[in-house]
């Protein structure tokens, strides 16, 4: 009994609509919170944070690059964790979370490169270099993209969920692999134009609104999966009768308010 | 009793591709199609095209290799005989490896056999001929067993060959890094033989882990 206790929470994760109600206690404040921190590290990091003695305003954009590409990556592992989940245990849910995971994933990633190549022309003189971790980035884009493609490719959803979860762990075998070699590749063909100069140590000034910036970054991201998954759990369910009567509810009260 | 199921599908498999000898062989005209385009797309000064060579031989080999995987499961799928594989009392991972040996057998095999060929046509050094050869022979085996993965996921899909290819390609990286690395290393004169004892480590992993993904991925893509 004692071990049975023990796992209900988890258990209780399983249910959609479990998930569905609570999350919605939750959003009111996960939206004061992401917005709250956004806007004070924006504010701190493009305002107020020292300027570069070497690259004036235009390293400012790191306050946007660093935080996105942590979490293109940390994106992508849980997406395999929540796909291994589904796998495992056969949770409706986690394969709800994989599947928004996907496309939040691959646009955070695309953000990453984009900031990159911004960065990059000032600083660098040139928007594109084939550097080891552009190089990975780009290849991450392209696994959230595979995951995203099989997902849609197959008509049953069973067998997208499925398929698309195999591909994820796949991908996470994988990933430490490609992340080396590309790392050894570009080591081996050495075009010596790019120095980081900044990167290793950074003045405390600056760094403070880039730690505040990744939190809120990673509050955007909870919140950005959250309002995914949602819908999803709505689509999903819209048979439920659950799911019947809150829309049932939803247009009563919007009628309510028109009259 | 244990690798029945292998040498049943290694050869079930190597006699069916010799009976369709034209489709095997395929891969192959691909392969020497591609390079003759690179001397008439690029230049046929041969100091140019012996530095393009190592890669390129390369990048011909993995896209070889990529068209001939949608097959591996696709015909199995439409005759009924993917089924009778997934309910067989045994291992699943046993019969894949089987299968994905024989497409080695049939694709990269013979790839590594004319590539002293496709070597000579491209200038490439001497010197290389043994180290290309080596790393395609090991490299393209990785190829084999990290494309069927692929294959498997796509099998029950019906225009699946572009998918496979997005789905895999990111997945060959490693592969083709360490495979041209192998044969550049011996053009300019170093010992080839780190990258290659790499290419052979990620074999060993590949052969340990892709059957298991692969028989998962029939298993439940397959199923409904």
């Amino acid at each position: 009994m004692a071990s049975n206790r023990h796992w209900t929470w988890f258990y209780r994760l399983g249910s959609p609509r479990w998930f569905y109600e609570t999350t919605g206690r939750w959003l009111p404040w996960l939206w004061t919170l992401t917005l709250v921190l956004l806007t004070a590290g924006l504010v701190w990091g493009l305002g107020y944070a020292p300027q570069d003695a070497k690259q004036g305003n235009s390293f400012r954009i790191i306050y946007l690059h660093v935080p996105v590409s942590f979490l293109a990556l940390a994106g992508y592992y849980l997406m395999a964790i929540a796909g291994a989940i589904g796998l495992i245990w056969k949770m409706k849910l986690s394969y709800m979370v994989m599947k928004s995971a996907a496309p939040i994933g691959a646009a955070l990633t695309f953000l990453a490169l984009f900031t990159g190549a911004v960065w990059g022309k000032p600083t660098w003189g040139t928007y594109w270099v084939w550097d080891a971790r552009i190089t990975s980035m780009l290849i991450l884009l392209f696994l959230y993209l595979g995951v995203l493609a099989l997902q849609y490719a197959f008509h049953s959803q069973e067998s997208g969920n499925k398929a698309s979860a195999i591909l994820a762990l796949v991908g996470t075998v994988n990933i430490p692999i490609i992340y080396k070699s590309v790392d050894w590749w570009y080591t081996l063909h050495q075009p010596a134009t790019i120095k980081f100069t900044s990167a290793p140590s950074m003045h405390i000034d600056m760094f403070q609104p880039l730690l505040l910036m990744i939190v809120a970054l990673y509050s955007f991201y909870a919140l950005a999966l959250i309002l995914f998954t949602r819908a999803e759990i709505l689509q999903r369910e819209r048979k439920a009768t659950w799911v019947c009567e809150l829309a049932l509810q939803a247009g009563k009260d919007s009628a309510g308010e028109a009259g | 009793m244990s690798n029945v199921g292998f040498t049943a599908y290694l050869k079930r498999d190597l006699l069916l591709s010799y009976r369709r000898l034209g489709e095997a062989a395929s891969p192959l005209m691909f392969f020497l199609l591609v390079s003759i385009l690179i001397p008439l797309g690029v230049s046929p000064d041969p100091g140019r095209l012996a530095e393009l060579a190592p890669g390129m031989i390369w990048v011909m080999a993995l896209l070889a290799t990529l068209l001939s995987t949608e097959g591996l499961f696709a015909t199995d799928h439409q005759d009924g005989s993917l089924e009778q594989m997934l309910i067989a009392p045994q291992l699943l991972a046993l019969p894949v490896l089987g299968k994905v040996t024989a497409h080695w057998l049939m694709t990269g095999l013979p790839l590594t056999l004319v590539s002293p060929l496709i070597g000579l046509m491209l200038s490439l050094p001497s010197v290389a001929v043994v180290p290309m050869m080596a790393s395609l022979a090991v490299g393209t085996a990785c190829l084999s067993l990290i494309g069927a993965v692929g294959a498997a996921l796509t099998v029950s899909l019906r225009k699946g060959g572009l998918l496979l290819s997005i789905l895999v390609i990111p997945l060959y990286i490693p592969v083709i890094i360490f495979g041209s690395a192998a044969v550049q290393t011996a053009v300019d004169g170093f010992n080839w033989l780190g990258p290659l004892a790499i290419l052979a480590a990620m074999l060993c992993a590949a052969i340990a882990l892709c059957p298991l993904a692969i028989a998962g991925a029939l298993r439940l893509v397959s199923s409904n």
